[in-house]
């Protein structure tokens, strides 16, 4: 496998939706190539952090002021 | 052959279905537990693509305002959240436009940069790296990252990464092909990880630090 046809796999690889000999192939080549594997170790960390941390928050006042002006807008029938 | 059924085939009635079922009888009530329930995520969603806070704002209750009025479009065979993100990403683009005056907004804009295609660094990061900055300051890096991908790329990323969609789901929403989607994806995900390398790498050996301890630095002549 070369570093390229690494990379096209990349995603499948992350989002765990390649068939076992691939990724047993893909493995392989990691372990050769520290360069690959740093990649996806850094990519799949990339996602986690996103998913994990709240970058845009919406603050509990606000969020009730929205939901009320929301609620009060539908129950008169928008 | 036979073929592998993916889970999006599934039958089984999601529990929004219920509560679309019982506004549409009348019940406001049950639009209020929607709205408690999405909408953190539509205003993230929001954010992610104006970029603008009160714009955020003003998208995520005329979102949910759209998605009541137009409920009886909504067709049971979809997910009620999936449709309410594609309201939200259109009012999105349309609040955008009128920020720009008019200008066509669209998330195909920005896309001809082949920036951050290929990785290019290959330093590692240092194990959990984003607890080497407090949670405002990782905020900061994480919005100022995102926020300079190409707007196509950045919308990608939110619905499928942070949001959870599927990729299926990703494309209906924005109109896009699956493999368009999946193409955008895989160069989000490798731009910003790029980008957040720069913060995240393992620093080299420090040097020559002043006042560090001195018990193993006694090199001083």
């Amino acid at each position: 496998m070369t570093c390229t046809e690494f990379l096209e796999l990349l995603d499948d690889l992350i989002d765990d939706t390649v068939s076992a000999p691939i990724r047993s192939e893909i493995e392989q080549h990691m372990r050769k190539c520290g360069h690959c594997e740093v990649v996806f170790n850094t990519t799949r960390k990339t996602i986690e952090i996103y998913r994990s941390h709240e970058i845009f928050d919406l603050p509990p006042d606000l969020r009730e002021r929205l939901h009320s002006a929301i609620m009060a807008r539908c129950k008169r029938g928008c | 052959m036979s073929t592998i059924q993916s889970i999006a085939g599934q039958n089984e009635q999601h529990p929004d279905l219920a509560l679309v079922d019982k506004v549409r009888a009348g019940d406001v009530s049950a639009y209020d537990e929607l709205v408690r329930k999405y909408e953190r995520q539509i205003f993230r969603i929001a954010q992610h693509i104006t970029q603008n806070r009160e714009d955020a704002e003003d998208v995520m209750q005329d979102a949910f305002l759209k998605a009541y009025e137009k409920l009886d479009q909504f067709q049971g065979n979809a997910k009620f959240y999936t449709w309410l993100v594609r309201i939200a990403v259109n009012e999105s683009l349309m609040r955008l436009r009128k920020r720009r005056t008019g200008k066509m907004v669209s998330i195909d804009e920005d896309l001809k940069t082949e920036e951050g295609s290929v990785p290019r660094d290959f330093a590692d990061w240092a194990p959990n790296p984003e607890q080497n900055y407090n949670q405002s300051e990782l905020a900061e890096i994480l919005r100022k990252t995102i926020q300079g991908l190409p707007q196509g790329f950045r919308v990608v990323f939110a619905l499928r990464d942070v949001e959870g969609l599927s990729t299926e789901e990703t494309a209906e929403t924005l109109g896009l092909s699956v493999p368009a989607v999946k193409s955008r994806l895989l160069r989000a995900r490798l731009q910003l990880r790029e980008r957040l390398s720069r913060y995240f790498k393992r620093k080299s050996a420090p040097a020559a630090p002043s006042g560090t301890d001195g018990a193993l630095a006694p090199n001083k002549g």
